[in-house]
């Protein structure tokens, strides 16, 4: 099996989210065709357009973001996306403020379920925006996480 | 006749409902406890008396509580964001009482002087033995923050604190600066000294690695026929607010999905009572007591707050109770509960201060309190000088003996600017009153605490105090971290609490001049979050102290508070 077959089959995404993170993996590695643009676009629109061909998302009650409020630390951060849409075609990460936004994107085959765990690194507090490609539309949800210096606590 | 302890108590239970004093209290100080306040008929059938943040204070202390305590967004004038006359006006409470005295700064030497000091192991420990004899089968709770905060505490590695609240008779806890002793500290006290005594409960610390929890979620305890759980929530921002690399596995978080599941599960398992054992801090607790079903209780602490009644919440599924009880031993909450066909129908909450003028001392728990001091007793009696005015930390901005350590630090490390940690435990010292090595270690005696010296551009000093005044003004609860804003000497400034991060912090200015964002500047600093070796803290400030006669707090470095309008939360002294 490719590596590209095994990524849009019914893939164990949060072990590869996982992976990618914590720099065992560079993108470059993963994916056969690197999205060099949407990894290089310098805002959120911008990473979203060139990754997934458009800016325009509806917000959405059905995509669930599980993060931290406060970050323990801002070079890992662990973050869960699930959604129970139906025909998740791709779920992506972005961080608005870090100088790249696009933190990652997976894409899913049609019997997998819509749900991702990895870790990003945040330069600063930002919100995460999440975006769920489903049925050609795309779909968003957005949470802010604070990243702090720390101290002074209790 | 030959009566056991547990009988002996029993009788003075009967003997005290019958409107008589505490045991021995009347006979020996002819001091009678204000109001019969620790007269309390036994209500219901299932019972719990929870103390928090005693911050190891195993003698009656001076604890003067804030007069600066802001509420932001809707929790602007509500409690716990209420001082003073504002605060005896919204319990009923009138001035001049010993109520008013345990629960607000009003008249606060004076009162003391009057109705004498507050808390202390022994006399906890009679009130403890007093309200369980009325209550059979009640439960002790301990909210965390119970190893740290005293010089015994530190030197003997949390020891004292863990047999203290053995010999208390402690059934849960739950912790936050019981983590700063390290991951293998608080694993070896649960195997070797809780196992068997007490549970330590926390359902949000898991590992990094396996996402699995690190310390038992919940325990189930039978009250009177009656399945009744008790959940741990361990202060959230621990890796954040104290050291990470003292527990580098660990992850905590405020975790309310997991929060929910674990209520659901102590349901499921039978539990007809369900309590969270907080020390998130009232605000948070507040939140969490919104959006999570199914808790009957929240018996919180973290921030500190001395608050008479329950909050009632409404939430989807019902109504929680937050209730949170001060610090530093000053208080015991005593919660009843009437609890018929698996549900709760009516409860009935005090939150008892310990005066202990009042209480007579247990004898047992005053003899070990005196063996733990023995080995230290001359280091910790020692004089090192006597302040003009009364010295206390407590407030969202610097307390005097806050300036006290800033006004040390400035002058024995030759520094510029001086940060000193927002923390809101140490106890207060009376005018006139000698200054001991203990005091000092009250306000300093943590695992890290190295003074350090740092030259520190202006650009970055503002970055600092935004974050920490985010942390503890963002209107968004689960944002905040507890913790006062970070003491400052020096440098002056002006803070609008409402505005948002970046823009709270205005007119910087440095001996009459505004910081330069370029320059660098002498910043002298305890408490890293880093490994630093070095001098710690209390041997700076006792240097300090020890070289003049008298201290005289020359100038409160508050700085000017702009934009709030009138709020409850604010009183000028």
């Amino acid at each position: 099996m490719k590596r590209r077959s095994f990524l849009k089959g019914t893939v164990a995404s949060s072990m590869l989210g996982v992976a990618a993170g914590a720099g065992l993996l560079t993108p470059q590695s993963v994916l056969a065709a690197w999205p060099k643009a949407a990894f290089e676009a310098k805002s959120v629109d911008g990473g979203m357009e060139a990754a997934l061909g458009s800016s325009d998302v509806i917000e959405s009650g059905d995509i669930k973001i599980k993060a931290p409020d406060i970050a323990e630390n801002g070079a890992v951060v662990p973050i869960t996306i699930s959604t129970g849409m139906s025909g998740v075609e791709s779920i992506a990460i972005f961080i608005e403020k870090n100088p790249i936004p696009l933190a990652s994107s997976y894409d899913l085959g049609p019997t997998t379920q819509g749900f991702i765990s990895c870790r990003v690194k945040m330069g600063k507090t930002s919100d995460l925006i999440a975006v769920v490609k489903s049925g050609g539309k795309l779909y968003s949800a957005k949470k802010m996480i604070k990243v702090t210096i720390g101290g002074c606590g209790g | 006749m030959n009566i056991s302890r547990r009988e002996f108590l029993q009788m003075l239970a009967v003997a005290s409902a019958a409107g008589v004093t505490l045991p021995g209290q009347a006979a020996s100080k002819g001091n009678i406890a204000p109001n019969q306040m620790y007269e309390l008929p036994a209500f219901g059938n299932v019972s719990f008396l929870h103390f928090t943040d005693c911050h190891a204070q195993l003698m009656p202390i001076w604890f003067r509580e804030p007069n600066i305590n802001i509420g932001v967004g809707n929790m602007k004038g509500n409690p716990p964001h209420l001082v003073g006359k504002n605060f005896l006006k919204h319990y009923g409470i009138a001035p001049n009482t010993p109520e008013a005295y345990a629960f607000t700064y009003l008249n606060f030497v004076e009162a003391s002087r009057q109705y004498g000091k507050v808390g202390g192991f022994a006399h906890l420990a009679t009130l403890v033995k007093h309200l369980r004899a009325q209550r059979p089968g009640s439960l002790l709770l301990d909210g965390g923050d119970t190893w740290q905060g005293s010089a015994t505490a530190l030197w003997t590695n949390g020891q004292d604190m863990v047999d203290a609240t053995k010999l208390l008779g402690v059934d849960v806890m739950t912790g936050h600066w019981e983590f700063t002793y390290g991951a293998e500290r608080v694993n070896e006290i649960i195997e070797n000294d809780l196992e068997g005594h007490m549970d330590f409960v926390a359902q949000n610390v898991i590992d990094n690695q396996w996402e699995e929890g690190v310390f038992k979620p919940y325990v189930i305890k039978e009250m009177n026929g009656i399945p009744t759980a008790i959940i741990g929530q361990a202060f959230p921002y621990t890796p954040i607010a104290n050291p990470r690399w003292m527990i580098p596995e660990w992850s905590f978080g405020i975790r309310e999905d997991k929060m929910q599941d674990t209520v659901d599960a102590a349901r499921e398992a039978g539990a007809q009572v369900v309590v969270v054992l907080s020390h998130n801090g009232m605000d948070v607790d507040l939140k969490m007591a919104s959006r999570v079903r199914g808790i009957d209780a929240i018996l919180g602490g973290h921030t500190h707050d001395a608050v008479p009644e329950p909050v009632k919440v409404k939430n989807a599924g019902g109504t929680t109770l937050v209730i949170n009880s001060g610090s530093n031993g000053k208080f015991l909450s005593v919660l009843d509960f009437d609890v018929k066909n698996g549900k709760v129908r009516d409860f009935r909450y005090r939150l008892l201060p310990i005066f202990s003028n009042f209480i007579e001392p247990d004898v047992e728990m005053s003899e070990f309190i005196s063996d733990v001091r023995k080995p230290y007793i001359k280091r910790l009696n020692e004089q090192l000088g006597v302040a003009d005015e009364v010295l206390y930390r407590r407030g969202n901005f610097n307390g005097t003996f806050d300036q006290l350590i800033l006004d040390a630090m400035l002058d024995v490390q030759e520094a510029d600017i001086a940060f000193s940690p927002g923390f809101r435990w140490g106890v207060s010292v009376m005018p006139g009153e000698p200054i001991t090595f203990e005091h000092v270690m009250t306000q300093t005696a943590i695992t890290y605490p190295t003074a350090t010296l740092n030259e520190v551009s202006g650009e970055q000093i503002k970055v600092i105090l935004e974050d920490v005044a985010d942390n503890l003004f963002n209107e968004d609860p689960y944002y905040q971290q507890g913790g006062d804003m970070v003491r400052v000497g020096g440098l002056k400034y002006s803070i609008d609490p409402l505005a948002k991060i970046g823009k709270r912090i205005t007119d910087m200015e440095l001996n009459g001049k505004p910081l330069d964002a370029r320059k660098n500047y002498r910043l002298a600093g305890w408490a890293s979050m880093e490994k630093r070796e070095g001098t710690p803290i209390w041997d700076v400030v006792a240097e300090y102290i020890r070289a003049q006669d008298t201290v005289r707090i020359k100038e409160l470095n508050i700085p000017k508070i702009k934009g709030l309008g009138d709020n409850p939360g604010l009183a000028e002294v």
